[in-house]
């Protein structure tokens, strides 16, 4: 399979958004770009990014691989994405207010109701509960994967705790440090303020009984999380306390958080910590990351959380099917950013064909995340296809199916030196009672070893810096 | 069938506690086959006592204290009458569409032998109500119940893999084999009075329902092999025992909890009981 | 200040400074026992190190022997051991990494540079030399997280429990030097002319690197009347108790002046305070050396959880 390459196309050809980066790398030599490349990782390293990686004890902090060459979008390119994300997130946005509300999509058979209603992410907590400002998803993540030079898929919605904006930051903030001619030659759209607008976007969420100043914090599951990272580099841009659920009490449904000089109230959670845990008292009880209470408190209009409890009933794979239909339903127009091709396995048919073409497909398990629970067909061996056959077969429901698709590929440096290397991109959205913001960009994941689909950073995967330039 | 209970629950702290919140579910509701006549609750220290309801109807009290707590004891009192629907839960607020219980939990998640069971138990029958007597009086056979409320539960697969279990075990291996069937299932926790046909089964119990198409709820009890009569109250209901459970809490400060509860469910007046 | 952050940088610098004291506690003990036997080592060098560094009972428990191969391995890089030098510094940059914003970057370099460091001193073959190198890195880790502290963090809150924490352990550790080895500092104990003592004394001053500040301050050889009163009641020394306790009630008057409300904390820091300023070292010695130096270190862990209580949890 052959795929498009966002430097040369199909083939030989030099897209123009990639004119003068291409002339840099043919004369930059290569000893300068590995002497680079390890001032990057020698930087990451001193301001500790780390990452844990669930189940591998021997280093529980690693880098995650940075890759000094950028991915380049045009304005043009940009703009047309940047429409489909609004799009797509104002119908993420209201698919939540409806199925936690009047259920109208359900009424009109929009999305069959036991997807939503069996969905472990459908929070029974939340129905017929008004959540401040109406907004449920405040940061999104929606993954995106480009298979030519006009068609952009959107391939996962992350409507929970998406993570990773920390290393589209600390990427540009590298790239300007070690790369400075190419900024002088690439005029580069800023992305340096996302904190701003994410300040402004939580500011303008919290509760009506908040006082003009609203306390805003962070709360993270602690600095053993994989993302703490991330967490305490928000906090410190934000300007916000970075708190643990044991720095937060309830008292009469009101939060404050514990601090030299008492308690003090708490009006805006921006939570990095998943529904099943937050709240002891009414989720998993063996939770001790959480607050017991919270739930009370929130539910009393007394503090915000953002993202809102029960995001995760929009973002699971099996309601990612019906998006474009939701979409449609909620904003009456057509999607502008498409969805993968996809197989539910719940029907019949979509299922024998699934299991007639294992070897062509990705099945992707349902309410799973993080590239485990995942078969890809092409480059899984014989045993791998019948476990997820039996699967398939025991539990049709459990899974979707979607072709292989020849994920766009970016000039990567690697050890055999400039080579394409497959890629996705995750920009960030922003939803607040102030409207929609996105920067230009985001984040652009890479799968390092040759040939490889999965760009997932638990699983080998890298990052680049992207660019939105003038063209 | 006029039922009195009594119903007590006590911590101790070996180190006082700073700040504690329990979420009670420990009142009925009225419904067809049951009729509260009186109910109170009561802790034994200062604190703030709230009524609510939880997203399936349930009533929950939250209770909330702060100081130095060294112990906490709760006491529930009050009389329900009774009448026997032969498992029919009827006229009960229902808050929670049916699809809902078809999800697994973390404690009634399948496993292979659980998955076959499931099958197995209900193959001989064809309506699906005929298909849970069956499976009631399969788990009524197969697993041995520990009624001596001195354990916890440890989830459907365990119990079953052990073939033995606590009422609420048992409730989560039938639920857990119903939701395997495509039928939706819920956890109820409740109080059975001791009875003729269930001399030994006084106290504070747990059972399962099934929504049928063209029944409702029903309620059906493994532990004691058949569906619950005029001797069982109804407390709360949810997809597990975590949603329905009597108690939960969460504290601050203080350590070794120690826990004594005591519980009675009888018949009031026996000569209503012999008529 | 959310009281956790609070909390984490006071610890951050308790177990700094208690690294570097581990460090000099094994600088010292090893100069003493590499003295031609002649000058009467007791033999007892090594256990009275880990008596010093206030783990005699989980040492005894994992080796039981008390010689230079086991006490260095205990003190220094043992996993084990909650208070070895590596576990501090463990402990060190976990608490910093758990409240990374409230440290200035010059502070988190100086933790998580010396983190990476310790890992590859400890898969190193250590000769004595190289021992002696790795107890000057420790110390100098020390200085240079003191100093980053010292010369980059805004002076609030966040310094002044940073500072709180230091002083805490510097009396802690300056007061178990004393206690352990108060038996030296004894008038019956003096030997005239004893070699042994004599080196016993230097000893204790090096463990605060007080010896050269001994000789400026007093002017004279070395006396046990005087380094009981160089090491708790002088002021110019920096690791006396005074000093520890003159400092400690600077800060927490800080936090009482900006947080506008004053506790237990500051009330029991002065009394302390008061205390040394109007004690000669004469009555110290009058009333007993070995009392005064225990009271001491009762009322400076009670003064730790009054700490805690009123601004950390």
């Amino acid at each position: 399979m052959v795929a498009f390459d966002e430097m040369t196309g199909m083939g030989s050809e030099l897209r123009p958004a990639y004119d003068a980066l291409d002339r840099w790398l043919k004369e930059a030599p290569p000893e300068m770009l590995a002497l680079r490349r390890s001032q990057a990782e020698l930087f990451f390293r001193r301001i500790g990014i780390t990452f844990a990686v669930y189940g591998d004890e021997e280093s529980t902090e690693r880098l995650i691989p940075f890759d000094i060459i950028p991915r380049v979008l045009t304005k043009p390119e940009w703009s047309k994405l940047e429409k489909g994300l609004r799009q797509r997130v104002t119908a993420l946005n209201m698919f939540l207010a409806d199925v936690y509300g009047p259920k109208e999509c359900l009424k009109a058979g929009i999305i069959p109701p036991d997807l939503v209603y069996r969905n472990a992410c459908y929070q029974l907590e939340m129905v017929d509960f008004q959540v401040p400002h109406g907004i449920y998803c405040h940061i999104a993540g929606i993954d995106i994967v480009r298979v030519d030079a006009d068609t952009f898929y959107v391939l996962e919605d992350n409507a929970r705790t998406p993570s990773g904006v920390s290393y589209m930051m600390e990427n540009r903030e590298v790239m300007l440090r070690l790369f400075p001619e190419l900024f002088a030659t690439h005029r580069v759209a800023p992305v340096d303020n996302y904190p701003d607008q994410l300040l402004a976007t939580l500011r303008s969420v919290a509760p009506r009984s908040a006082s003009a100043d609203p306390n805003i914090c962070l709360l993270t599951p602690g600095q053993y999380n994989s993302a703490f990272y991330e967490h305490s580099f928000l906090a410190d841009k934000l300007g916000v306390e970075l708190v643990e659920g044991s720095d937060l009490l309830v008292k009469d449904d009101v939060v404050y958080m514990r601090t030299t000089q008492g308690p003090k109230r708490v009006d805006v959670i921006y939570r990095r910590i998943d529904d099943e845990f937050i709240d002891p008292l009414v989720f998993r009880g063996d939770s001790v990351l959480g607050v017991p209470g919270i739930i009370g408190a929130y539910k009393a209009g007394n503090v915000t959380l953002a993202n809102a409890v029960g995001t995760g009933v929009a973002d699971d794979k099996a309601v990612y099917s019906y998006m474009p239909e939701i979409v449609k339903f909620f904003t009456g127009e057509e999607p502008i950013l498409k969805n993968v091709p996809t197989w539910r396995c719940r029907e019949p048919e979509a299922n024998a064909y699934v299991l007639d073409n294992l070897e062509k497909l990705v099945v992707k398990e349902v309410n799973g995340s993080g590239g485990y629970g995942m078969l890809v067909g092409p480059h899984a061996n014989k045993a791998q296809i019948e476990t997820f056959r039996r699967k398939l077969k025991a539990q049709p429901e459990g899974f979707i199916a979607q072709p292989t698709l020849a994920l766009s590929t970016c000039p990567t440096f690697v050890a055999s030196g400039v080579a394409p290397r497959h890629v996705d991109l995750r920009p960030y959205v922003l939803s607040g009672a102030n409207g929609i913001s996105c920067v230009p960009g985001g984040l652009t994941r890479v799968a390092l070893k040759e040939g490889s689909l999965v760009v997932n950073s638990s699983q080998g995967g890298g990052t680049k810096d992207t660019w939105v330039i003038d063209a | 069938m006029r039922i009195k209970i009594s119903h007590s629950i006590t911590y101790a702290y070996d180190e006082p506690v700073r700040q504690l919140t329990q979420i009670l579910r420990l009142t009925p509701r009225d419904h067809d086959g049951q009729h509260v006549m009186s109910w109170r609750i009561e802790p034994n220290i200062d604190g703030r006592l709230r009524a609510g309801q939880d997203p399936y109807g349930n009533i929950v009290h939250t209770f909330s204290a702060d100081g130095s707590i060294s112990g906490l004891s709760i006491r529930v009192d009050g009389v329900v009458e009774t009448i026997d629907l032969a498992g029919a839960v009827r006229g009960a607020l229902e808050r929670v569409p049916p699809d809902v219980f078809r999800r697994d939990t973390l404690l009634t998640t399948p496993d292979e032998a659980l998955r076959d069971f499931a099958v197995k138990a209900t193959q001989a029958d064809g309506a699906p109500l005929a298909k849970m007597h069956a499976l009631t009086e399969a788990l009524h056979d197969e697993m041995s119940c520990d009624r001596s409320g001195k354990r916890t539960g440890i989830g459907a697969a365990a119990a079953f893999t052990a073939r033995e279990g606590i009422p609420q075990d048992l409730a989560h291996v039938f639920m857990t084999c119903a939701r395997q069937l495509g039928l939706p299932a819920r956890y109820v926790s409740g109080y059975v009075a001791a009875s003729d046909a269930l001399p030994l089964a006084e106290g504070a119990h747990a059972w399962a329902e099934v929504h049928l198409d063209d029944y409702g709820w029903i309620g059906f009890d493994c532990a004691n092999g058949q569906c619950p009569t005029d001797t069982h109250v109804r407390i709360a209901a949810g997809l597990d025992f975590a949603d329905a459970a009597p108690v939960r809490g969460a504290r601050k400060g203080g350590s070794g909890e120690n826990l004594a509860v005591s519980v009675t469910a009888r018949v009031a007046g026996s000569q209503q009981t012999n008529q | 200040m959310l009281s956790r952050t609070a909390d984490s940088l006071y610890w951050v610098s308790r177990y700094v400074e208690r690294a570097e004291y581990l460090a000099r506690i094994l600088d010292a003990t090893t100069r003493l026992t590499n003295l031609p036997s002649s000058y009467g080592g007791a033999g007892t060098e090594w256990q009275s190190a880990v008596a010093t560094a206030g783990c005699e009972d989980t040492f005894a428990k994992a080796y039981g022997e008390a010689n230079e191969r086991n006490v260095c391995d205990f003190l220094t890089f043992n996993p084990d051991n909650p208070s070895s030098i590596r576990n501090c510094f463990a402990l060190a940059r976990s608490n910093a990494r758990a409240v990374r914003t409230a440290l200035t970057s010059e502070m988190w370099d100086a933790l998580n540079s010396a983190w990476l460091e310790l890992q590859r001193f400890e898969k190193k073959r250590m000769d004595r030399e190289e021992f002696a190198r790795f107890l000057d890195w420790v110390k100098n880790v020390s200085l240079v997280f003191d100093g980053s502290a010292y010369r980059t963090m805004l002076r609030d809150d966040g310094y002044w429990f940073s500072r709180l924490g230091m002083y805490l352990e510097r009396a802690d550790n300056t007061a178990r030097i004393l206690d352990v080895k108060y038996h030296v500092l004894l008038p019956e104990n003096e030997q005239v002319g004893g070699s042994l003592d004599y080196f016993q004394w230097t000893t204790m001053l090096r463990e605060v690197s007080a010896l050269t500040a001994y000789h400026w301050v007093y002017r004279q050889a070395v006396k046990p009347l005087l380094i009981a009163d160089l090491l708790i009641l002088n002021r110019r020394m920096p690791r006396s108790l005074a000093s520890c306790y003159e400092n400690i009630s600077r800060f927490l008057d800080a936090l009482g002046d900006a947080y506008g409300r004053q506790g237990p904390a500051q009330r029991q820091a002065r009394k302390t305070l008061a205390n040394m300023s109007n004690t000669h070292i004469d009555s110290v010695f009058q009333r007993g050396l070995h009392e005064f130096i225990e009271d001491f270190i009762t009322e400076n862990n009670r003064l730790g959880h009054t700490i805690s209580e009123q601004y950390l949890q």
